[in-house]
């Protein structure tokens, strides 16, 4: 192990709850913003959510007035970072990607969430459907805001949360998985915080 | 917390960059091969909290590097840079 | 301009272990820390070191520090201010004893450095805890014999904040060619005949003048700070490249 320095404790971290924390991650109380560029600002009348195709034909698409008609739920979860911080009982509002995917004819096995800045983040389907994965617009009770993924982000919390793409405009079917971009630079395709696969080869 | 707070500048990744090169990278310059701009590795503009390290063009924000290190193992992607210049202590 | 030179072998950057050999408070915030780092390779001013703390359970933090001293001088300095939620800074100024080590690597950085002896005018922008690596520079000017023609804009909440501030006035009634003007952001003491507002491109007008072809600028603190500065003075026509920048972040100033 590196040297230890005396005296050095680092910021109070909670201790682990049993059960609810992942291995390797410690909790936190604030809401730490992580972004790897420019936070976007698309204006909500030119805003719309897309259900794609592998062809790249949209199946699927909703304005932002569309969006928001849709049936909502409240969802609360904990959260976990590959950087190491959850935060337990955070509370979120929005639209079941099942509910999106609803009558949408295919039989793709992934998904690439794509979204405004150029992020993107693979996942099994299966992975985002059965109360698993939401669209979601709020966070602790008021509307998203930018800087945490606003108007809209993609809310995957039993995966570590670089796949709960910020940002995110639509979802592109693919037959084969395909690396976002973390993935392509080391994050595990997968990313199952309670199997600690944080990168390549975990 | 606003956008600017998490700006830095390409120094700011000099650490993990000198970790991968034998070369002091920051001072080199990198053209990008979304607009063409040339800049020093060091002025270009870094987004450190996060998985990895990206360091994007000044100019049209597009992705020039990008670092991860995790796992006993860096990633580093430079698929945005279209070349690097780098001058030896006898470039006039 | 031309460019620093690049190729050439990089003194490998391993963590070395630096001891603590004094602290000595500069502001209520910040102290600077003088260090004894075994087979220290020597530095370039503006440049910075990383410093990473272990804690017994293998939790670490590591974080980067601009080096205040001159290279011509005998111990390595870091001035560090300390941040209320931060997580290293209150270990460095509040715990850290004479005697204790921590693990440091560096020199690093090629970009924001400025070597004495480089021509033109050196045109110096500072933030808060920024005045740091400008500090190195002006320090190392002062060693190399002064001469550079050399200007300091420095930002700061209040006189209180502002450091090395006696070292500051003495090095520029030493040296003609060295003015430093201060802008007090949120107290002024009673009779203060400085600035007293966030820089704008009038303040830089005042105290930097035209352009000059061969002048290099160089702008630390904190992030907002820093763009809001450098954007000033490309605005009064300073040419982007010899306009550097090191920016801090949310914090630091």
């Amino acid at each position: 192990m590196a040297f230890v320095s005396r005296g050095f404790r680092g910021r109070r971290r909670d201790p682990a709850e049993s059960g609810r924390v992942p291995p390797g991650q410690y909790t936190v109380d604030d809401f730490p913003v992580l972004s790897a560029g420019p936070t976007p600002h698309t204006p909500l009348e030119v805003w719309s959510f897309s259900i794609i195709a592998s062809s790249g034909d949209v199946l699927r698409r909703w304005s932002w007035d569309e969006f928001r008609a849709l049936p909502s739920e409240t969802v609360t979860t904990d959260i976990h970072c590959v950087t190491k911080w959850s935060k337990l009982d955070t509370v979120w509002e929005g639209v079941p990607v099942e509910r999106l995917l609803e009558d949408v004819e295919q039989d793709a096995g992934y998904v690439l969430a794509f979204c405004d800045g150029g992020y993107t983040t693979n996942l099994p389907l299966e992975d985002v459907l059965d109360g698993q994965a939401w669209v979601a617009f709020a966070y602790d009770g008021e509307p998203l805001e930018p800087e945490h993924g606003g108007p809209a982000r993609l809310l995957v919390p039993h995966l570590y949360f670089w796949k709960s793409a910020k940002w995110v405009r639509g979802l592109r079917l693919l037959d084969e998985d395909e690396p976002g971009f973390w993935e392509a630079l080391g994050y595990h395709l997968y990313g199952d915080p309670w199997r600690e696969q944080r990168y390549w080869g975990d | 917390m606003e956008d600017a707070d998490l700006r830095l500048d390409g120094n700011a990744a000099a650490g993990l960059l000198g970790e991968i090169f034998a070369v002091e990278l920051t001072s080199a310059r990198s053209t990008c091969r979304g607009c063409g701009a040339t800049a020093e590795v060091g002025a270009l503009t870094a987004y450190t909290h996060a998985p990895g390290i990206v360091l994007r063009c000044p100019g049209c924000d597009a992705v020039l590097l990008r670092v991860v290190r995790g796992g006993g193992r860096i990633w580093l992607e430079l698929a945005g840079v279209r070349s690097l210049e780098l001058r030896g202590p006898e470039a006039a | 301009m031309a460019g620093a030179a690049v190729l050439g072998r990089l003194t490998p950057l391993a963590w070395r272990l630096a001891e603590a050999v004094e602290i000595v408070p500069e502001t209520p915030r910040a102290s600077t820390l003088v260090l004894d780092v075994p087979d220290w390779p020597g530095h370039r001013a503006g440049q910075h070191v990383d410093v990473r703390l272990t804690a017994e359970d293998g939790y670490q933090a590591q974080r980067s520090y601009s080096i205040a001293s001159a290279p011509e001088e005998a111990g390595l300095a870091l001035t560090v201010e300390r941040l209320d939620d931060g997580e290293v800074s209150p270990y460095l100024v509040g715990e850290l004893r004479p005697g204790d080590r921590f693990e440091l690597r560096g020199p690093i950085g090629g970009y924001f450095v400025w070597e004495a002896g480089t021509a033109g005018s050196l045109h110096l922008v500072g933030g808060g805890s920024g005045l740091v690596p400008l500090m190195a520079m002006l320090r190392h000017r002062a060693a190399a014999g002064g001469g550079t023609p050399t200007r300091l804009l420095l930002s700061a909440r209040s006189l209180q904040d502002v450091l090395y501030r006696d070292e500051l006035e003495q090095l520029a009634a030493e040296n003609g060619d060295l003015r430093v003007a201060l802008t007090l952001t949120r107290e002024r003491p009673p009779g203060w005949t400085g600035y007293d507002r966030r820089v704008d491109e009038a303040m830089l007008a005042e105290v930097f003048g035209p352009p000059a072809a061969d002048g290099l600028a160089f702008v630390c603190g904190p992030t907002r700070f820093v763009e809001a500065a450098a954007s000033g003075l490309v605005a009064l026509g300073y040419d982007p490249s010899r306009v550097r920048t090191e920016r801090f972040g949310p914090t630091g100033g």
